[in-house]
């Protein structure tokens, strides 16, 4: 159904004399190499890719980092960098081929026929400007609208992304709303015009699971109206199993693998996708025991492709023939649009295990056996409010943000506790506390028994080695102008007096520990990947042999398959060395896949603890029951309930009374929880909840499936 | 999803390999020639000067730029050339030694100012609104006129004016430095202050410290230029640049020369030094050619 056919029209004007056919066809591209032009000659980056989409359906394009997908959708609109060009190759919009185009003419095109979503809302809008302001701008500019005209266009278009109350929402500034918010504001844009090609690059991947579940519902049911070409491009398989018709499957710069989301998702055809999707770990599955696969090595960079296929150097199942040409994208059954560029296929489908890992197995041990290593009870920590209103001031109030309000968590020896919650929960700032990097303001944390100080300056040497901790950004971890090896080496000479020899042993020790060759002890950090950079910074902070390691996100920045062998080398360290992890993330799946324990934070208090295969069933807190359903799973058949938490996270300084999770909670059964605070409920495993519905109620609620 | 893992088969980069590197950039390399060559006439340059630089003849006075004198000769026939290459030096020690002494205590000072922060960073940050507050030349006029216009208190006069901005720019870099991970990853394993601000932070400041070093040296050249020109900094017969265009304006009718080439030369090594400081930030960053 075209819902804006008057719009297409009034804004048709130009777009006539570029050609482009009424009816829309899709997009078309034919064997698109992009160039680069560097100061080592000039390195294809995308190399003969040839995609469709057509009107209406959402095509999502995934690859790792370095892959092209970024580079692939900048040629498509032609807005390369200076020294990229589109060498070969033809892309067709609707009729239109689009390499044909005048500078000038593609002006047109941009904002009017092809529109852009992308990664970081908070950049993409202009701040000194109210976001209806720019909505309206597009329309006065593309649809030729007039100013009252085009407001009320911007109300009409942040009504359809169902934004809440959207006449207040337009005369805001792009600092008075959330992430979810903006990014909704950002898609308002680009629908504005009603284009014939949308491109949305990774657009949820800086949002929280929550905001993301919501938006990736928006933009599925939005576009279901449109007859908008869509290019997704993304680094989730689990987005694309839930949004997309088609997947492209992209590496080094070229098309491995195409087809039908649920025909790839289900039958590969391809070793990489099935190396991808081995990675990923999964919610839905009961084995938790399980190692995940990887992928071996790196992906080739351009200027030092491999002559026959370009996975071969990493594939588990490469013969001869691989090495020797690269394979044509070929359709595997007649018919089936499922294209695979692997001259092997017929095997990867009779047998897949030939080029899969085989997973082992851990062993699994009941965890609460151990002895309790970290206990942390009644934390509390208030950061006062910088910018205090000069009445409140006169009045003697000092408002405070509670990040953590009172926490308490046990952590046993061996065994590893996740945290998990949305951003802003509080979870790094409890780790910070425990950490002594920010002092708590209130409850004691105690170490094998002994009260720790708060501040990580008044704490004895012998405490200090006995913590340590893994930060998020491998970027900033590691100080650029000391090689990797003093980095690991310094805590080694301060905290554990090794003499020069022994230092050097253990250097080789802790490298060969975290799967690094010898030869990067000598290395700048700029010099290795953002992988490589946090297996160091692992071995810096196992140096001291710690008895506890919190682990801030240590992955969350890096790619799934780089993640995989990550998670495993730390299963693989705690195995060896028993150290005790605390699991900071919002990555469900991999918290689930690394933990014993879980406990799900909620502004700044503890809502569920339990095992990690109990709070992942029913009964589950209505909260720890949202994430789950928000968690997008890379599986098309995936049965999840839908459950949306609206709205944002309130703010630390006002909490809200009785339960703080009443106002977004989809299970609130009435006053009660306004106004009461929740009792624990404990099933007697392990398991407590905190929640005004009694444990029976909620697993009653949760088994049958209760949409709500 | 962040860094793409394709940076395997780099290697190690010293800065022998860096500064070749750093040749397909020619105006850094200009930058770097034009400072080398007046660095060098600064140390030898009264061996190198076809006459001395005080060496009076009267019957050459006014001489326009000929094979005898290259750049002319001026009211008391001194070779302009000669004096030129001379005053490299005064350049180099004045404005180069007040600039590096800007450049020691505004370091200093932003280095405890940035990581400390709270009530010191308040503190010295006000004091430094309080130099900045000061007209340079008043300020200049002030200490020359009751201290004496020797080398030293130019010197001094330098340091003191421009802390300020070197203090700043460090300051602004220490506090984006002092929240990364290596930092917290330090204060972890119990490192000192001192260790965390020497160690740790220090290096990643020398970076921009060196852009800002430059640009300090480049208007430390203007400003004891500015002095000897109001009489106020190095006394004659010295062969300051600043003094000499002082001097040539008096007679700037007779001999363009000899105001123009002091002048002249001032301009390209000030241009010089800004086109080697962006090679020397280049150099200073790790891969930072590259980036």
């Amino acid at each position: 159904m075209n819902v804006n056919a008057a719009d297409r029209e009034a804004g048709s004007a130009p777009v006539e004399r570029l050609g482009f056919e009424a009816e829309p066809t899709g997009l078309e591209i034919r064997d698109l190499t992009i160039t680069y032009n560097t100061e080592g000659g000039p390195l294809d980056t995308v190399r003969n890719v040839s995609l469709s989409i057509a009107p209406g359906e959402i095509y999502g394009l995934v690859g790792e980092s370095g892959s092209g997908k970024t580079t692939l959708a900048r040629g498509v609109v032609q807005y390369l960098a200076r020294n990229g060009r589109i060498k070969g190759g033809n892309i067709v919009l609707d009729g239109v081929d689009l390499l044909t185009m005048t500078k000038p003419e593609m002006r047109q095109v941009w904002g009017s026929n092809i529109t852009m979503v992308h990664q970081d809302p908070f950049r993409s809008v202009n701040p000194s400007m109210p976001v209806g302001g720019q909505i309206a701008e597009m329309a006065r500019i593309h649809l030729g609208m007039a100013k009252a005209e085009a407001r009320q266009k911007a109300e009409e278009m942040l009504t359809q992304v169902r934004m809440p109350d959207p006449s207040t929402v337009a005369r805001r500034y792009a600092h008075q709303l959330s992430g979810g918010q903006l990014q909704r504001v950002l898609i308002a844009i680009a629908l504005t015009t009603n284009p014939r090609l949308l491109i949305m690059d990774e657009p949820t991947t800086a949002l929280d699971v929550t905001t993301e579940a919501v938006i990736l519902d928006l933009v599925r049911d939005l576009l279901s109206e449109y007859q908008t070409a869509v290019l997704y491009i993304t680094h989730n398989l689990g987005v694309v199993a839930r949004l997309c018709h088609r997947v492209g499957v992209i590496y080094a710069g070229e098309m491995m693998e195409q087809g039908p989301v649920r025909k790839v998702f289900k039958e590969m055809l391809h070793p990489y996708t099935l190396g991808l999707l081995g990675s990923v770990p999964r919610v839905d599955v009961d084995k938790r025991d399980i190692v995940l696969n990887t992928i071996p090595g790196y992906i080739p960079q351009p200027d030092n492709l491999p002559t026959g296929c370009i996975f071969a150097p990493r594939c588990l199942g490469a013969e001869e023939a691989c090495r020797a040409a690269r394979p044509p994208l070929v359709e595997a059954d007649g018919g089936s649009g499922h294209l695979t560029a692997c001259w092997r296929w017929q095997a990867v489908r009779q047998g897949p295990q030939e080029f899969a890992q085989t997973p082992d197995k851990r062993e699994y041990r009941e965890p609460t056996t151990e002895d309790i290593v970290l206990e942390v009870s009644q934390v509390k920590k208030y950061f006062p409010v910088s910018r205090v209103p000069f009445w409140d001031l006169l009045r003697g109030r000092r408002p405070v943000v509670r990040a953590v309000d009172d926490i308490s968590i046990r952590v046993r020896k061996s065994f590893t506790v996740g945290i998990v919650g949305e951003s802003g929960c509080g979870k790094t700032t409890l780790a910070r506390c425990i950490a002594g990097l920010e002092k708590a303001t209130a409850g004691e944390i105690l170490l094998e028994g002994v009260k720790l100080r708060p501040s990580v300056a008044q704490r004895p040497a012998d405490q200090l080695k006995k913590i340590q901790m893994v930060f998020q950004n491998p970027d900033a971890s590691l100080n650029p102008q000391h090689t990797v090896g003093s980095s690991v080496a310094r805590p080694l000479a301060l905290l554990r007096k090794l003499s020069r020899r022994q230092i050097q042993q253990r250097l080789e020790q802790l490298f060969q520990a975290v799967n690094l060759p010898k030869d990067y002890i000598a290395r700048l950090p700029h010099e290795i990947s953002g992988g490589e950079k946090q297996r160091v910074a692992i071995a810096r902070a196992f140096a001291t042999d710690p008895t506890l390691m919190i682990c801030d996100e240590p992955i969350s920045s890096l790619d799934v398959s780089v993640q995989a062998s990550l998670m495993n080398m730390l299963m693989e360290l705690q195995d060896t060395k028993g150290t005790s992890y605390l699991f900071i993330s919002h990555d469900l799946a991999a918290v689930r896949h690394l933990s014993s324990w879980i406990a799900v934070i909620y502004l700044g208090r503890l809502w569920e603890i339990g095992s990690a295969l109990d709070v992942f069933k029913p009964p589950q807190h209505p909260y720890t029951e949202a994430l789950l359903s928000a968690l997008p799973i890379p599986d098309p058949d995936a049965r999840q309930n839908r459950i949306r938490l609206h709205g944002d996270v309130p703010s630390a300084v006002n909490i809200p009374t009785g339960c703080r999770f009443h106002p977004r909670c989809p299970r609130k059964i009435g006053p009660i929880c306004e106004q009461e605070e929740p009792p624990w409920h404990d099933d007697g495993h392990w398991h407590r909840i905190c929640c005004h519905i009694p444990l029976e109620e909620l697993a009653e609620k949760q088994k049958v499936g209760d949409n709500l | 999803m962040a860094e793409p893992e394709i940076k395997t088969v780099k290697k190690r980069r010293p800065l022998a390999a860096r500064w070749r590197r750093l040749r397909r950039y020619p105006a850094t390399l200009i930058g770097f020639f034009i400072v080398g060559f007046f660095l060098l006439m600064a140390l030898i340059g009264p061996l190198v000067a076809p006459y001395g630089y005080s060496d009076q003849e009267m019957s050459v006075r006014f001489q326009p730029p000929s094979r005898q004198h290259l750049l002319g000769t001026d009211r008391f026939g001194r070779d302009v050339f000669s004096r030129i290459l001379v005053g490299s030096r005064d350049v180099y020690v004045v404005a180069g030694s007040g600039a590096l002494l800007a450049v020691l205590l505004g370091l200093t000072l932003g280095l405890i100012a940035g990581y400390f922060g709270g009530i010191v960073d308040e503190i010295l940050m006000r004091l430094i609104d309080v130099l900045l507050a000061i007209p340079p030349l008043l300020l200049a006029m002030i200490v020359l006129f009751t201290l004496g216009g020797s080398r030293m208190n130019v010197i001094l006069v330098v340091g003191i004016l421009y802390i300020p901005m070197v203090a700043r720019v460090v300051r602004s870099v220490v506090l984006d430095l002092k929240t990364r991970q290596f930092v917290e990853a330090a204060k972890l394993r119990g490192e000192s202050s001192l260790y965390i601000m020497f160690r740790e932070i220090f290096p990643n400041v020398l970076p921009p410290l060196a852009v800002e070093a430059s640009m300090r040296f480049s208007y430390a050249i203007f400003l004891v230029a500015s002095l000897g020109f109001l009489g106020l900094g190095v006394q004659p017969p010295s062969p300051d640049w600043g003094l000499m265009v002082g001097e040539a304006r008096n007679y700037f009718s007779q001999a363009q020369w000899a105001l123009l080439a002091p002048a002249g030369a001032m301009a390209v090594l000030v241009v010089g030094v800004g086109f080697m400081s962006d090679g020397l930030r280049r150099m200073l960053l790790p891969g930072g050619v590259s980036q």
